[in-house]
């Protein structure tokens, strides 16, 4: 079926163009008042003040690593993260638990666990797939460095900035 | 000794006060000092492009760039509202490689940054920018053909645009180039039109006598009368409603129509020939990526920019001297009292200009841009016969006053 669109008819003043003009100096005029004495600004100044309190729970910020609440620092060097990592910006170095160790029946714990931070993308793939929750997304979005170096995040970074999670599943009980 | 010194300043001063010699150590001092204004305007333009463009859109725009007091041992730095920004910009693009993409045509890809540049900057040697200081009259060139020089000149940069575009070998520029030659040769022809009424009234086109004539007459656009007004009047009410009534004529009230439409036309033609926003289809971001400069960086780009911003200053200062009075204001004598009052006219000049700035800024964000064939309907078809009607409008005033 065809449409026809009725074409609105112009009046004089309105072909001359020149009163839709001024309508919309005085509006953009009106804006500019108001912003010379700070009202109306919706501009937030960065670095002085933050949003960080307003982050939803699901915020996909920084990978890190998490230790449980009964002192174990959860990966297992599966390296599945790894694998799954898109820019593969994940390296792990996998190491043996040595059998005086309170979590010897884990048997396998990363000895390096880097994350470069100029590759990753904050995808979250690496949260998801891991089988251990060891390695989760946290709301540190403001990851800098001076050099490259400086943006590869070690082992002991990544379960500094992760810290405690509580709540997790305990598998590697005594009586597991 | 000292007789001798004495008679080697009294030489000095000898030499310096011949005709010729004076001229041209004035003419030195003149032009440099408006130079060095104009080009400070010009960084102080692009700052406020940006600060207000963000303040119309509700934003804070620059802030930050200041004195950094944190590098050289402070505690704090001092923002000073973003002014640095003026000094950042350039110092930015002073310090990026002047790369020349291999397919352009060099010595036109070189040529064109300098040819935008230079006309805007030649056309200010014919504006008044003050009345006079010391007898010495603020006028850098006070030729006889100022108005048709700076059409002469102005037309120049259009050579800049073209051949920006073309020598660049890429599609963008070229369309860019295209768009612009065609749009500032219609716009030139409605700029020059809208100027002849005014050329009809005053008599003469000679910038200095324009302006001299709108100091006796009152501004173009504004038919006040400034005969016997002065402080001295507006503390006394009958002598103030005497210089009313005395000043007041039906012939200037007449003149007023086809001066105001010569106005719209004249500044609506500079927009365009500016290359300003609702006209700036050579440049146009959105469509052309950045149009006839997309293949320029560096203190190339920065030229363009210069020149773009320049003619903008220029132009505006052509408006001020046509229409708006020149460095005259109502109450502020010229700079045979005295020379402050000679610095103080060259501030009012330079204050126009400022308000004729933050107008382009202003439009520029509040209408959006013409398409192409709007642009050439409303250059040909609305303000070519208009203009042309206005003149023969202005010459049966004139006929019938003059009777």
């Amino acid at each position: 079926m065809a449409l026809v669109v009725k074409r609105p008819k112009l009046s004089l003043a309105e072909k001359f163009y020149l009163p839709a003009l001024l309508s919309g100096l005085v509006i953009t005029w009106n804006h500019l008042k108001r912003a010379i004495f700070n009202k109306g600004i919706v501009t937030m100044q960065y670095p002085e003040q933050k949003w960080d309190a307003n982050l939803p729970d699901w915020y996909r910020g920084a990978p890190t690593l998490v230790s449980d609440e009964h002192g174990k620092d959860r990966c297992v060097a599966c390296q599945l993260c790894e694998f799954i990592c898109p820019p593969r910006a994940i390296t792990i170095i996998p190491m043996e638990i040595p059998s005086d160790d309170r979590w010897k029946k884990v048997e396998k714990r990363p000895e390096e666990f880097d994350i470069d931070m100029t590759r990753c993308i904050y995808c979250g793939l690496c949260e998801e797939v891991c089988p251990e929750q060891a390695i989760y997304l946290r709301k540190d979005y403001s990851i800098t460095g001076l050099n490259r170096a400086a943006m590869v995040h070690d082992k002991k970074t990544l379960y500094k900035l992760g810290g405690v999670r509580t709540g997790l599943v305990f598998k590697w009980n005594e009586l597991k | 000794m000292l007789r001798f010194r004495f008679m080697d300043t009294a030489l000095i001063l000898n030499f310096l006060t011949t005709p010729w010699v004076f001229l041209i150590w004035t003419t030195i001092v003149k032009a440099s000092v408006l130079l060095s204004i104009v080009l400070g305007l010009v960084s102080l333009t692009v700052y406020a492009e940006r600060r207000v463009s963000a303040l119309i859109q509700d934003r804070v725009g620059p802030n930050r760039v200041g004195i950094p007091m944190t590098l050289l041992g402070g505690k704090k730095d001092i923002f000073l509202w973003g002014l640095g920004q003026m000094i950042a910009d350039p110092v930015k693009l002073l310090l990026k490689e002047n790369f020349q993409p291999a397919s352009v045509n060099g010595f036109y890809y070189w040529l064109a940054p300098k040819l935008v540049m230079i006309p805007p900057i030649l056309v200010l040697a014919v504006l008044p920018f003050g009345s006079s200081i010391l007898g010495v009259q603020m006028t850098i060139a006070d030729v006889n053909i100022g108005v048709l020089y700076i059409f002469a000149i102005s037309s120049l940069s259009v050579y800049g645009i073209t051949l920006a575009g073309w020598a660049s070998n890429s599609k963008f520029p070229f369309l860019g180039g295209i768009r612009s030659s065609s749009q500032m040769i219609s716009y030139e022809l409605s700029l020059g039109l809208s100027v002849v009424p005014v050329l009809m009234i005053c008599g003469s086109i000679n910038l200095n006598d324009i302006v001299d004539w709108q100091v006796k007459n009152g501004w173009l656009v504004a038919p006040y009368w400034p005969q016997g007004f002065s402080i001295s009047s507006l503390l006394h009410p009958d002598q103030l409603l005497h210089a009313f009534v005395a000043g007041f004529s039906w012939q200037r009230i007449a003149l007023w129509i086809p001066l105001l439409i010569s106005f719209v036309i004249f500044l609506v033609s500079i927009f365009a020939e500016t290359n300003r926003l609702p006209f700036d289809l050579p440049e146009a971001e959105q469509e052309l990526v950045g149009g006839y400069h997309t293949e320029y960086g560096s203190m190339n780009f920065a030229l363009f920019f210069l020149g773009e911003y320049a003619a903008m200053i220029a132009g505006s200062g052509a408006v001020v001297s046509l229409f708006l009075g020149g460095w005259s204001f109502p109450l502020i004598p010229d700079g045979s009292h005295g020379v402050l009052w000679g610095l103080v006219n060259i501030g009012v000049f330079f204050a126009k200009i400022c308000a004729l700035l933050l107008f382009f800024i202003w439009v520029r964000w509040t209408i959006p841009r013409f398409r192409y064939d709007q642009l050439m309907k409303l250059g040909w078809l609305g303000f070519f016969p208009i203009a042309l009607a206005n003149i023969f409008v202005t010459a049966l005033i004139l006929a019938y006053i003059k009777h």
